[in-house]
């Protein structure tokens, strides 16, 4: 297989495999999940479900001082590696043409500069991230092999596509193919790995904001 | 004698729903709800953390209501539930939780821990493995109707001598009466000077109130041990005694998990809506208040602060109330650091406090209140939980730390204008 | 260049050859440097490659040409003036080239045979076009099949030269689905050294850039992983694209007539391949120098590299996917919902099978 070959296979069959194993993959997920349903709830209400959830779902994004405080490390790590990651998958130019290609739609894009900016800040937090999963006592507690494999699956793309915008290494063609296949690897474990939470935590937070909303709480 | 691992497992399959399955699903192991936790943060021991309580119904939504888990246990891949791993779990589920619920306000994904802990109780308690402690509750709050053990004619005695000390009747089984107050073993027993301040408030401001012979006691340790069977069948007892009465709203006392038994949970217990509404009696004191009822001849000077019960606040909505009423009555309140919605648990709640061997942990995470009350140094707390104000009273003694526990009803009560 | 002509000058060196046709010394040296610079030799080999071509003795050059469009050819002769490249090329004694020889039919094979029998181990193969292996009789010369005869041809020969992608790497008659099975050139020979000067057609100046370092050092020149001379492959189109500041800044044009365009933004959302394509076009140039296809205003088609044909639309960007998936992820979608809703259901039969079996828990039930 030539190194044009392989950059084609990624870009054809490829990702078609990986595409429809992710849609499909994460819509049956979603449907296993909401399906189970719950229990209406029969005590009185003393504030609104929807509004509640709503709101959840975007003050979960923020946290009470006390909370920032106690838990620094893990909101700061996460937002910049979160912010970094999206901006430089929803915000680079050609991402953008794939998105356009594939669902018609595009926006503006960043300058390549700052995605490249973003994604080597996103790298170091995600490697400080690392460090700390492996030497931090409740993190050490709650690592499973699957972490790391998330872990694992995000970071490949970054670093492949640093690689593949620098041309470090490797020819061209091979750079590009390389990060396309982290990311079509990444979309076809993605409904079965912690990944799935840029999906559920909408659902997750939306019912914790229901429950509480419906007493009243703004959780 | 008849408890099971095949009837716990059977309980946690009936547990999982929608909401269960979208927070496992979340979970991106950040370790957050660790630092959100008194259990975890005072002894920083891991396995102490929120999300872990909860593997015994993770395994059980993961093997039997995800597809690769499904498949998974096909080849004998998915971690199982057994009699071994509920043992361990015991002390994590009951000993190390309050159901405090404040994991849930931070873990980033929106995960309700405390309810899915809820849940996983209900798993354990049919497995067999719920704490002497609290069977020995439950046992008699079924069969006796109090977890206490207080029956009838020990409530008789008590308004007997209340009505003495006032010269006021308390109104007993009053048919067609507004409200029907209840009252929890703890107040009946430690703190009768309840009843007392709830019937001088309500003399004072014309309410039409009663307390049933039939149903008095609010607190439920069905929900504590996780048996909805059980704690509905205690929740029964009222709504049979409120409709026998045709009161209009029942309500629920100084008492945090009897009302989130009896207003939250309740009608889902009963499987239907009641005829009658529940208020705590924060609510319908404030409701007086804002009446124009509730007028008051003196206030309190000394530095005040308020614990919040965390099934009143967090997990009751009851937030705004004792601060309004607070306002009206005390001059230098203030609040701790970490209040409101936030406030940490003082370790007792959930069933901890019936459980015996629970004992030693629960006053060593005491040490987040008392750091939290360092930091203010009040001269007496405010309360609105008997269980609270018991815990805190036993905590503080051990911890050698001389501040008064109040009632809000009876500080109230104190300064009311003649 | 009949046979005569070559016989005559036969025994000329290069540096000979040159002045008889009137080139200065000084326009010698300076295309010597030219020569150095474009193949990232230090300016201190300049004397070394000036005194080795001086005494270069012309070279027999064999020119096979099998699946092509001639393409190669012309553009290697549509020089528009003289210049010391296309004197080079003159140079060299080209023994046999179905488009610029004279002779024909039998002749022309006789001299291909002979020239392979008086210079056997030291011409140079010249390959244009690929080799069809589907079936031997879909391009054949004289006779003999297009696999036959580089076999032949090759045995002799000193070094082998791909000439254009369709030698290097299949070409186009390679392309999807390759009816004729074709192949390239080192696909099918393997114990030669190989020179591939890939492009649709390749850029003149590497032709002779290559035949010059051949004559000045009798060897190959540094050859990257898949066959071309680092010297002009070693950097790709968008590496020295005049339009890449405009790419960083993520300005580019979106049409071919939009305001983009008419600025000279990046060409990328027009389907570049310039990222992924190794050549020298944004540096020789085309034309004499003129400009190059993104000068012009239209992406680069990525021809130097293999497969070019395959790469999924020539305006389609890089980053999109090659074919059209839109279509798949909507059935995927139907199946899926159609999949969710059958597992749904399953996990809902297993959660009220439970709820139905529950049975009510008594005190009993809560002691082993
Ligand atoms: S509910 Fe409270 S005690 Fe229980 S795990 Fe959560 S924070 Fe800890
Ligand atoms: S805070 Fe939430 S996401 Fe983080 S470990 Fe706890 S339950 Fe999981
Ligand atoms: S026009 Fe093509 S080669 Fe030039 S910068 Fe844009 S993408 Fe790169």
């Amino acid at each position: 297989m030539s190194e044009i070959e392989f950059l084609d296979w990624v870009r054809g069959p490829g990702f078609q495999i990986a595409a429809v194993i992710f849609v499909a993959g994460v819509i049956i997920r979603i449907l296993e999940i909401l399906m189970l349903g719950r229990k209406k709830n029969l005590a009185e209400a003393r504030g609104s479900e929807m509004l509640g959830g709503l709101r959840t779902i975007v003050t979960r994004s923020m946290h009470d001082k006390a909370t920032f405080q106690r838990s620094a490390f893990t909101i700061v790590s996460g937002y910049i590696f979160h912010t970094g990651l999206l901006l430089s998958i929803f915000f680079f130019a050609p991402h953008i043409l794939m998105f356009k290609e594939v669902f018609g739609l595009s926006w503006p894009s960043l300058p390549t500069p700052v995605i490249d900016a973003l994604a080597v800040i996103s790298i170091i937090a995600l490697l400080t991230i690392i460090a700390r999963r492996m030497s931090n006592k409740v993190m050490r507690f709650l690592n499973t092999p699957g972490d790391y494999l998330a872990w694992l699956l995000t970071i490949t793309p970054l670093v492949t596509g640093y690689m593949a915008f620098h041309r470090i290494g490797l020819p061209a063609p091979t750079l590009l193919a390389i990060h396309i296949l982290s990311v079509e690897i990444l979309l076809v474990l993605f409904p079965f790995t912690k990944l799935m939470h840029a999906f559920t935590l909408f659902m997750a937070r939306w019912y914790n904001g229901a429950i509480s909303g419906y007493r009243g709480v703004a959780s | 004698m008849s408890a099971s691992l095949e009837k716990g497992i059977h309980a946690l399959k009936e547990q999982v729903d929608s909401t269960v399955a979208a927070f496992f699903s979340s979970c991106v192991h950040c370790g957050m709800c660790a630092d959100a936790c008194l259990f975890y943060t005072e002894t920083g021991e891991p396995e102490r953390m929120p999300i872990n309580k909860v593997e015994p119904l993770r395994r059980i939504w993961k093997s039997e209501y995800t597809l690769l888990g499904r498949i998974g246990k096909l080849f004998g891949l998915t971690k199982k539930v057994d009699d071994k791993l509920l043992t361990e779990w015991e002390t994590l589920v009951y000993d190390s939780c309050t159901l405090c619920g404040r994991c849930s306000m931070v873990c980033p994904v929106g995960n309700d821990i405390a309810l899915m802990i809820r849940k996983t109780r209900e798993g354990m308690a049919v497995a067999g493995h719920a704490p002497e402690g609290l069977i020995g509750a439950t046992t008699r709050a079924i069969t006796i109707g109090s977890p206490m053990g207080v029956k009838l004619p020990a409530l008789q005695a008590q308004i007997r001598h209340v009505e003495e000390s006032t010269g006021k009747t308390i109104p007993v089984d009053v048919e067609g009466a507004e409200y029907m107050l209840l009252l929890s073993s703890m107040e009946i027993m430690n703190f009768p000077e309840f009843i007392e301040a709830v019937s001088k408030i309500f003399d004072r401001a014309g309410v039409s109130w009663t307390i049933s012979t039939e149903a008095f006691e609010a607190t439920n340790s069905g929900i504590q041990i996780g048996v909805s069977d059980l704690a509905a069948e205690l929740v029964q007892r009222i709504v049979d005694a409120a409709e026998k009465l045709k009161v209009k709203t029942v309500i629920s006392p100084e008492c945090g998990h009897a009302y989130m038994a009896i207003r939250w949970e309740g009608p889902n217990l009963v499987g239907k809506p009641f005829s009658f509404k529940v208020r705590h009696i924060l609510e319908v004191l404030n409701e007086l208040r804002e009446q124009g009822k509730l007028e008051i001849s003196s206030r309190e000077t000394q530095k005040l602060t308020y614990h919040d019960p965390c099934q009143i606040s967090r997990r009751g909505g009851v937030i705004n109330e004792p601060r309004s009423l607070l306002d009206m009555v005390a001059d230098n309140f203030v609040e701790m650091p970490d209040t409101g919605k936030m406030n940490w648990c003082c370790g007792a709640g959930g069933g901890v406090s019936s459980n015996e061997r629970a004992d030693e942990i629960r006053l060593k995470v005491f040490q987040r209140k008392k750091e939290q009350l360092d930091a203010i140094k009040p001269d007496a707390i405010v309360s609105a939980c008997s269980n609270c104000r018991l815990n805190l009273e036993d905590a503080l003694e051990e911890y050698n730390m001389d501040i008064p526990l109040l009632s809000l009803t009876e500080m109230l009560a104190d300064h009311l204008a003649d | 260049m009949s046979d005569r002509k070559n016989t005559a000058q036969a025994d000329l060196t290069l540096g000979e050859v040159l002045r008889k046709r009137g080139i200065s010394r000084r326009s010698f040296l300076k295309f010597c440097a030219a020569t150095a610079s474009m193949m990232a030799m230090p300016p201190s080999m300049v004397p070394a490659i000036a005194a080795a071509l001086e005494k270069a003795r012309r070279p027999s050059v064999i020119w096979l040409s099998f699946q092509e469009c001639t393409g190669c050819t012309e553009s290697l002769t549509r020089s528009h003036s003289t210049t010391i490249e296309s004197l080079i090329f003159d140079h060299i004694s080209l023994d046999y080239h179905h488009t610029l020889q004279a002779a024909a039919g039998t002749h022309a094979e006789a001299a291909r045979i002979a020239s392979m029998e008086e210079n056997f181990g030291k011409y140079l193969l010249i390959v244009d076009g690929s080799i069809p292996m589907g079936n031997p009789g879909y391009s054949t010369i004289a006779g003999v099949s297009n696999h036959d005869m580089l076999m032949e041809t090759a045995k002799g020969a000193a070094a082998v030269i791909a000439v254009g992608t369709c030698a290097a790497y299949g070409g186009i008659p390679h392309a999807d689905p390759n009816p004729t099975g074709a192949v390239s050139v080192g696909d099918l020979i393997k114990d030669k050294p190989i020179i591939n000067v890939p492009g649709c057609p390749p850029i003149p100046v590497v032709i002779t850039g290559v035949l010059t370092h051949f004559l000045t050092f009798g060897e190959l020149p540094e050859l990257d992983h898949i066959g071309r001379p680092m010297a002009f492959y070693g950097k790709s189109i968008h590496d020295r694209c005049y339009r890449r500041p405009f790419y960083d800044k993520g300005l580019f044009a979106e049409t071919f007539d939009d305001e983009g365009a008419k600025k000279g933004w990046c060409l990328y959302k027009l389907g570049c391949k310039g990222p992924t394509t190794y050549n020298a076009c944004a540096t020789t140039k085309w034309n004499d120098g003129t400009s190059f296809p993104i000068e012009a205003g239209h992406p680069c088609l990525g021809c130097s590299e293999p497969d070019f044909w395959d790469g999924g639309g020539f305006y389609k960007a890089l980053s999109m996917p090659t074919e059209n998936i839109t279509q798949n992820i909507i059935y995927a979608a139907a199946g899926a919902a159609a999949a969710g809703v059958a597992v749904g259901a399953l996990n809902r039969a297993k959660k009220s099978k439970a709820q139905a079996t529950h049975q009510k828990v008594k005190l009993e039930d809560l002691n082993k």
